[in-house]
């Protein structure tokens, strides 16, 4: 049985061979991400209910681990209503659009290194980091178009704060990422994680985030525009229901809501997996060798595992601090983005640059 | 395959950019707007084609996710209404045939001066940045600067522009 399925991936052309391999990686990747964002949501409402000393749900399944079951059955069969007076064609392409960039962008992330002959990364681009920024910065699309197309007052406004908030913190993001390529000399992701390879002081990980001071300040600014880009607290102020009773999606029901929803949770699953690519190595680890390509079945699943794992971390900690902190006023906002980062990101090319320089020429 | 797909990407840019100044179905700004950022993704389409993968990511970053939103954030802000259907003058009818056809006429003209290229040279360097950077700062280091000269000197007309009094 194996052995003629190997015949036939032999016999296979390398068009045939990269056609089935990338689809399979694709549909693989799709269905974690899936999972990801459904065990994600569960995450927060437990981790939260600890946090405000609760319970939380528990009932569905052991651990309440089905609630995500039971919320998308839920979610399909609540009656749909579409109100009115909304723009009947951008109201129902808005949670479409909510989805499209966070899924686009798993293509250039490599989440292992080799399982088998195959590189697990859909495609290795040059430009790797470039396309990620592009396609994130269409994201705004969905939340302007959802504000607009409901065609009332507290969507609408929640539509302009996120444009701005977006755009503002969108030069921020791509801004403090130059001092790593810099470093890297190469805006390939692979290249990246190859530059965070082997250790320092003999045991420390030589990851981004702890290399040098313009790296981990590098990691800063990426980390605050992240929460800004994904619409979390402290900078969720687009939906901020106190204010806006809920912003962009107020006119949303069933289904709909539940697209935005899952926008949200795969963005900040994505922008996790950029961070742990740029600032914690990737699928690597410094120790006991596992920051070399694996050359066994076991050692690239390990890296997917560990991975995956990294991701899982950065996603507590967006849920944990999404309990813990209160939200920010919207000039504090403007300010922050504007007045504080864009000037230190620019502070610390420069000065990545300099010293880069002066290294060189020793 | 990549004649199919030039074809595809420039049938949808045409489509999408005529789509823009003249929808048939709706006269809405916003509608218009959303066309233009369809035809911009559709020529990064176009450039992924010639191997520039650096121009068509800036293009996206830059025009689709930056520019455009800035575009539907003014459009918004103004409220603009459905623009009504204005009676076209014969003046203007006449310039603007006239202008197409001069258009038509130079493309005409230069398409047939063209010789078509027996052995085109391959890409040299396949769309990577390193060689792109080299060249903007060797050869075209001075009109990279005055771009740049002229991007300060349009920002600096805006906060201008946009304060009040002066102090």
């Amino acid at each position: 049985m194996i052995e003629s399925v190997n015949n036939w991936l032999n016999g296979l052309s390398p068009a045939q061979s990269l056609l089935l391999f990338t689809s399979i990686k694709a549909v693989v990747c799709f269905a974690i991400m899936m999972t990801m964002f459904a065990y994600t949501v569960v995450l927060e409402r437990r981790l939260c209910a600890w946090i405000q000393d609760r319970i939380g749900p528990n009932r569905v399944g052991p651990f309440g681990l089905l609630q995500p079951a039971a919320d998308g059955i839920k979610a399909f069969f609540k009656e749909e209503m579409t109100p009115a007076h909304v723009r009947k064609v951008f109201f129902t392409l808005a949670p479409m659009i909510a989805l499209i960039p966070a899924v686009l962008n798993l293509a250039v992330i490599p989440f292992g290194s080799t399982l088998g002959k195959q590189h697990m990364v859909l495609a290795d681009l040059n430009v790797g980091i470039l396309y990620t920024f592009g396609i994130v910065s269409l994201g705004v699309y969905s939340i302007v178009l959802a504000g607009y197309a409901s065609n009332s007052k507290f969507p609408f406004l929640g539509g302009i704060r996120s444009s701005a908030q977006l755009i503002s913190y969108e030069i921020a993001m791509g801004m403090s990422v130059i001092p790593i390529f810099l470093f890297v000399g190469d805006l390939n992701l692979n290249s990246v994680i190859k530059a965070q390879t082997g250790t320092q002081l003999g045991f420390l990980p030589n990851w981004f985030v702890i290399q040098s001071p313009m790296t981990f300040l590098a990691f800063c600014i990426f980390l605050v525009a992240a929460f800004a880009e994904t619409n979390r607290t402290p900078f969720d102020l687009p939906e901020a229901e106190q204010e806006l009773a809920g912003g962009y999606n107020i006119e949303y029901s069933s289904i709909k809501f539940a697209m935005f929803f899952m926008g949200e949770y795969c963005n900040m699953i994505l922008v996790s997996a950029m961070m742990v690519t740029l600032f914690f190595g990737g699928w690597t680890l410094p120790w006991f060798g596992l920051d070399h390509a694996a050359t066994t079945l076991l050692g690239g699943v390990l890296h997917i595992g560990i991975f995956l794992g990294k991701v899982f971390l950065f996603l507590v900690m967006f849920v944990w601090i999404r309990w813990m902190w209160p939200r920010f006023r919207y000039d504090q906002l403007m300010d922050l983005g504007w007045r504080r980062f864009i000037p230190l990101a620019l502070a610390n090319i420069l000065v990545t640059a300099i010293w880069l320089w002066w290294q060189s020429g020793k | 395959m990549e004649e199919i797909l030039f074809y595809i990407f420039a049938f949808l840019t045409l489509i999408f950019g005529a789509l823009v100044v003249a929808n048939p179905f709706s006269r809405n700004p916003v509608t218009s707007a959303m066309f233009l950022v369809l035809t911009i993704i559709s020529m990064a389409g176009l450039f992924v084609l010639l191997h520039a993968f650096f121009l068509a990511a800036v293009q996206v970053l830059v025009y689709a996710g930056a520019v455009m939103v800035l575009f539907l954030f003014v459009i918004m802000l103004l409220d603009l209404k459905e623009e009504e259907r204005r009676k076209v003058k014969k003046l203007s009818l006449v310039a603007g045939l006239i202008s197409i056809g001069a258009i038509v006429g130079i493309f005409v003209k230069s398409l047939l001066a063209t010789q078509p290229v027996k052995d085109l040279p391959a890409p040299m360097h396949d769309g990577a940045t390193i060689p792109l950077g080299k060249l903007l700062f060797t050869n075209y280091l001075l009109p990279f600067e005055i771009v740049s000269l002229l991007l300060l000197v349009a920002m600096v007309g805006v906060i201008l522009l946009s304060k009040k009094d002066l102090k």
